[in-house]
């Protein structure tokens, strides 16, 4: 990999980045890797932000009863949630590593609609720069969840406008699903079947389908909760003959496959990490792939756990918590897999495995929380106290941002051209997960002895749980800063990347060069061999493969 | 790259029927039919929206593809509604306070 020689100085050749250097080239780019980067910074800086209100609420916990006020803190958490849910998980890997190695891995020039890729970029930026205004001009104290009555009625805070940057960029992930969709469709290179896909591509399909589905419910039910709180339409407000529990459905219709939208990319990144750096191709290609799809269907159907003690009838509550229960199995399944595949190969431990051996472990324990809030009884103790934090966190930090680090670090060289200093890299994955442990696991513990969400004050014998966690969440944050800083000293001053670092399957990996070219592939690439084809073998006939033959046709 | 020309004709008997239907609704909104006031009314919307997306959106002549996404928005917006109307129609099931005698 490294060489004792000096690199000798040569111009390097002609790539996406060094291509222009013009404002102009990057801000009316049609470029899908440029694209990626301007959502790769947006997110990146939209993440500090989220992050920042994380800090303020847990110095906040640090003390019973409290640092801020109850307005203060209200805003703080709502704010935190909206940032983090709708304008950086939401986006994070589909529009960062998702935009960039879509059409590479399947041996593509660009996506099929690169005016409307950047399109959504900025839709995405109109949204942000509008929930941005409501936060600092006094902010929105709702919750993420925007709940009727209260975000209809009673919060004279910045409801509406912070709706419409989430109505916004709701538009955005719209349009980034459509245009995967399309692409992945429409764009395979010869050979490329469906059953060769590497399984991010089939996780990608997975999540945007659920965008393209799921995402206008939301923005229909932000416009009804505008016109109650203008016009006093009586869709949610009970003084006016509405009915609140209406908002939390139409609300969790999106929001729960939302979960699966931030989870799925994660997932397939995940599945790359695990074959790549075992050496082995994936434990049942087609179960992966078919259990994203299947996470995609079900995880439309099992939205009422979260109104089991809203005031939803006995009947609904126990159909949605088997339904619940039964969308946990294709999660199962991947989680099993990938640790089948790990299972004799040859592991190496580099940064992007570490943040995959976290992944699973974590999402695990998010996941299996997540079942013991799916069942009913133990959710009448459990609705909205930390032990709900904790699941997601658990889901979202645990799992999503540990798989977008992963694939940060996986495909830094393919991105950059250039290798981050290792040893910085293992150290920051290490802390990250101490310091994420740290700030979570207490919050389990809290809510499962009563502590509730959203508050800002608590009894005093809570103290030594928040302490912990606030300790942790210093941790987690330091654990964020290293990568920002050795990834920056990196792009710039990093050794240069050979073409394929990993020695990694995959088309972005053996055919493209790091970075590639504006257009990916100097000759289009002609697969013939199964994804992840680790031990060289010949491809074995999937029966699954000859029902594809026949949907390239003419 | 085969296309289909849709004559002039077809769009203008199509809008035909469009206004046609919109004129039975407001003639339909003056009898009272009782129960059946909500069901015509539903039924006339729903043919609308069908020649709208068959007609103008071309779905019919489109791909089988085509025709499965455009169906997987309905069957989504069912879903939505029958899990939703499972919880309002069932809320004065199961009586509890009686289940342990
Ligand atoms: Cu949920």
């Amino acid at each position: 990999m490294s060489t004792i020689f000096e690199q000798p100085r040569v111009e390097a050749p002609a790539n996406y980045l060094n291509v222009d250097y013009g404002w102009k080239s990057w801000l009316f780019t049609t470029d899908h890797k440029r694209i990626a980067l301007l959502y790769l910074f947006s997110i990146t800086a939209f993440f500090m932000v989220g992050g920042a209100f994380a800090v303020a609420m847990r110095i906040n916990l640090a003390s019973p009863r409290g640092v801020f006020s109850a307005d203060t803190y209200n805003k703080l958490f709502t704010m935190h949630g909206i940032i983090m849910v709708f304008f950086f998980l939401v986006p994070s890997i589909p529009a960062v590593l998702g935009n960039f190695l879509i059409p590479i891995m399947i041996g593509a020039r660009d996506l099929a609609f690169p005016r409307i890729n950047l399109l959504s970029w900025y839709i995405y930026i109109v949204g942000g720069i509008f929930a941005l205004w409501a936060a600092f001009d006094g902010g929105v104290d709702t919750g993420w969840t925007f709940y009727a009555p209260y975000s209809t009625t009673y919060s004279n805070t910045h409801v509406i406008l912070t709706a419409m940057g989430v109505f916004v960029a709701g538009f955005s992930s719209i349009l980034t699903g459509l245009n995967f969709i399309v692409t992945i469709h429409k764009m395979r290179a010869p050979g490329m079947t469906w059953m060769r896909l590497p399984l991010f591509v089939w996780a990608h399909y997975a999540t945007a389908l659920i965008q393209v589905l799921g995402t206008p419910v939301i923005a229909i039910t932000l416009v009804l909760l505008a016109l109650e709180r203008i016009l006093h339409a009586g869709i949610f407000d009970p003084a006016v003959g509405g009915d609140p529990i209406l908002f939390q459905h139409l609300f969790w219709f999106y929001s729960h496959p939302a979960v699966y939208i931030m989870i799925l990319p994660g997932m397939g990144v995940m599945s790359e990490l695990v074959t790549c750096f075992s050496r082995k191709g994936i434990f049942g290609y087609s179960f992966v792939a078919f259990s994203s799809i299947a996470i995609a269907v079900v995880g439309f159907f099992v939205w009422g756990h979260h109104l089991f003690v809203a005031g939803q009838s006995m009947y609904a509550g126990t159909v949605f918590s088997l339904l619940s229960f039964i969308v946990a199995v294709p999660s199962a399944i991947k989680v099993f897999n990938w640790t089948a595949t790990m299972y004799r190969g040859s592991i190496s431990f580099d940064t992007p495995m570490l943040y995959a051996f976290g992944f699973i472990g974590l999402f695990t324990i998010g996941g299996l929380t997540g079942l013991i809030l799916a069942t009913m009884a133990l959710d009448v103790h459990l609705t909205d106290t930390y032990f709900v934090i904790a699941h997601f966190h658990y889901v979202m930090v645990g799992g999503m941002v540990m798989a977008y680090l992963g694939g940060i670090h996986f495909w830094f060289p393919k991105i950059t051209g250039r290798m981050y200093p290792e040893l910085w890299a293992k150290f920051a994955a290490l802390v990250v997960f101490v310091g994420f442990n740290l700030t979570f696991f207490p919050q389990f513990l809290l809510g499962y002895l009563g502590m509730p969400r959203r508050y800002y004050s608590y009894p005093e014998e809570f103290q030594v749980l928040h302490v912990m966690s606030s300790a942790g969440a210093s941790i987690l944050g330091v654990g964020y800063v290293i990568p920002l800083i050795y990834l920056a000293w990196a792009w710039r001053k990093g050794p240069r990347a050979p073409q394929n670092p990993w020695d990694a399957k995959g088309l972005e990996w053996e055919k493209a060069p790091s970075p590639p070219p504006t257009f990916n592939f100097d000759t289009l690439p002609i697969v013939t061999e199964p994804a992840y084809n680790y031990s060289g073998e010949p491809e074995k006939e999937e029966p699954l493969a000859g029902e594809q033959r026949g949907d390239r046709h003419a | 790259m085969t296309r289909h020309i849709v004559p002039v004709r077809t769009y203008v008997s199509v809008y035909a029927v469009l206004i046609a239907l919109t004129a039975t609704t407001v003639a339909v909104s003056r009898i009272d039919l009782g129960e059946f006031n909500f069901i015509v009314a539903m039924t006339i919307a729903v043919i609308k929206a069908v020649l709208v997306i068959m007609f103008f959106m071309h779905v019919r002549e489109a791909s089988a593809l085509t025709k499965l996404f455009a169906g997987a928005g309905f069957f989504w917006m069912a879903i939505l509604i029958v899990f939703t109307l499972s919880d309002y129609l069932s809320r004065g099931w199961l009586p509890l306070g009686q289940w342990w005698r």
